[in-house]
């Protein structure tokens, strides 16, 4: 039996209706709860697949500058292709991560590709 | 006051266009030369070997190397590839004609001056490029540009000019001398992850050892072509050994015989003019 302290100090044994009242708030409590977790869980999921999609967007993107400059690396290509294979198995922070690493390999071979427009002529035999 | 004026806007004019003259005279694009200094720094830089000898490649530079290929040369690897290519050589296509017909000389002792640059088409024809457009002309399909068939036929092919100076010609067309100097470009030009350009391992550290292997020099380097590799375990040719070091550099490579790889085979083969073919060759 659960008590409650009255107004004089004195504890009281609860009500039968309070009793109900209680235990359907706890429920509805816990099913809200329960129903914030999941929408939460999903937004943030939904949030990650976005994140992924941007991040591989940037790196293709990237990756085809380089490839009209003539010098994809390997290394881009695998890169984007282990992404892709993240992604597919749901892991989008992993895809993420490999997605933005393919941007900066990609990045690097369009900064090499720039910069050896002039630069070859340096290792030139005259 | 105005003629003062007049004569040191003059003056500033003759200096700007002094100051670009050397430039413009760094960019000239003088075959001639380039091949001379080619030729110069290699031979300086291997006091010992023949200038003839660079078409050995690895083993000009490394003596125990050379004894083992010697001992190769007495049953080369290439020697099924090179019965192939005859026969395939001499077969008809389907409506009669040969790859000869194609071919001035009917195509023996030629290979000495592929690539050549086609005016009509605008553009480098090397020998294998040359090899399917005579097979699209007679309505065969074309071959496969980095091995087994087309390794074949030019593997015989180079074996009736062996011992025959490269000859590689660069006509008047401004459009050939852009693809000689293209060429030059990509050869010098760094890529892939490794940052790795064709000369950084076969100018630079030519003779030098990249793991198990000498570094063969650049000169000299398409007259053993195509080539038997024992890390292919079969035979490649140019375009697969263009191919393979754009790819060991973990850079894309391109398709085979794309504009640049066949600019870059007119390049290299015109420094070889004067070296003797040697192919088919035998590599590690």
């Amino acid at each position: 039996m659960r008590t409650m302290p009255l107004s004089d100090g004195r504890l009281s044994a609860q009500s039968k209706p309070e009793r109900g009242a209680r235990k359907t708030m706890r429920i509805l409590a816990l099913a809200l709860a329960s129903l914030l977790l999941i929408a939460g869980g999903a937004a943030l999921a939904a949030g990650s697949e976005a994140g992924f999609r941007a991040a591989y967007a940037a790196a293709e993107a990237a990756n085809q500058e380089a490839g009209r400059l003539r010098d994809q690396w390997t290394t881009t290509v695998t890169a984007l292709a282990e992404a892709r294979k993240s992604a597919d198995s749901g892991d989008f922070d992993h895809a993420t991560a490999l997605a933005k690493q393919a941007e900066a390999l990609a990045k690097a071979s369009i900064f090499q590709a720039e910069s050896e427009k002039e630069a070859w002529k340096n290792s030139e035999i005259h | 006051m105005r003629s003062m004026i007049h004569f040191a806007a003059a003056a500033l004019a003759v200096l700007a266009l002094l100051s670009v003259l050397p430039a413009v005279a760094d960019d000239a694009v003088d075959p001639v030369a380039d091949a001379s200094a080619f030729q110069s720094y290699f031979t300086r830089k291997f006091p010992h070997v023949k200038l003839e000898d660079f078409v050995n490649g690895p083993y000009s530079m490394n003596e125990d190397m050379r004894r083992q290929w010697q001992e190769i040369e007495q049953f080369p690897p290439y020697e099924f590839a090179l019965e192939a290519g005859k026969e395939m050589f001499a077969k008809p296509f389907r409506n009669g004609k040969t790859y000869a017909d194609c071919f001035p000389n009917q195509g023996i002792g030629i290979r000495q001056n592929y690539p050549i640059f086609d005016e009509k088409q605008g553009k480098v024809v090397t020998l294998e490029l040359a090899l399917n457009q005579c097979r699209l002309a007679n309505g065969e399909a074309p071959l496969s540009y980095v091995k087994d068939e087309m390794a074949a036929l030019t593997a015989y092919m180079a074996y009736t000019s062996r011992g025959k100076p490269f000859d590689i010609k660069i006509p008047g067309d401004p459009r050939a001398l852009a693809a000689y100097q293209d060429g030059k470009r990509y050869f010098y030009t760094r890529r892939g992850q490794l940052n790795f350009s064709c000369a950084s391992c076969h100018v630079q550290t030519a003779g030098e050892r990249i793991r198990a292997e000498v570094l063969a020099p650049a000169l000299g380097i398409l007259n053993a072509m195509p080539i038997y590799r024992s890390e292919w375990s079969g035979m490649g040719t140019i375009s697969r050994r263009f191919i393979t070091c754009n790819s060991q550099t973990r850079g894309v490579p391109l398709d085979a015989q794309d504009d640049e790889y066949r600019d870059l085979e007119y390049y290299l083969s015109y420094l070889g003019n004067g070296l003797p073919i040697s192919g088919p060759g035998a590599r590690p």
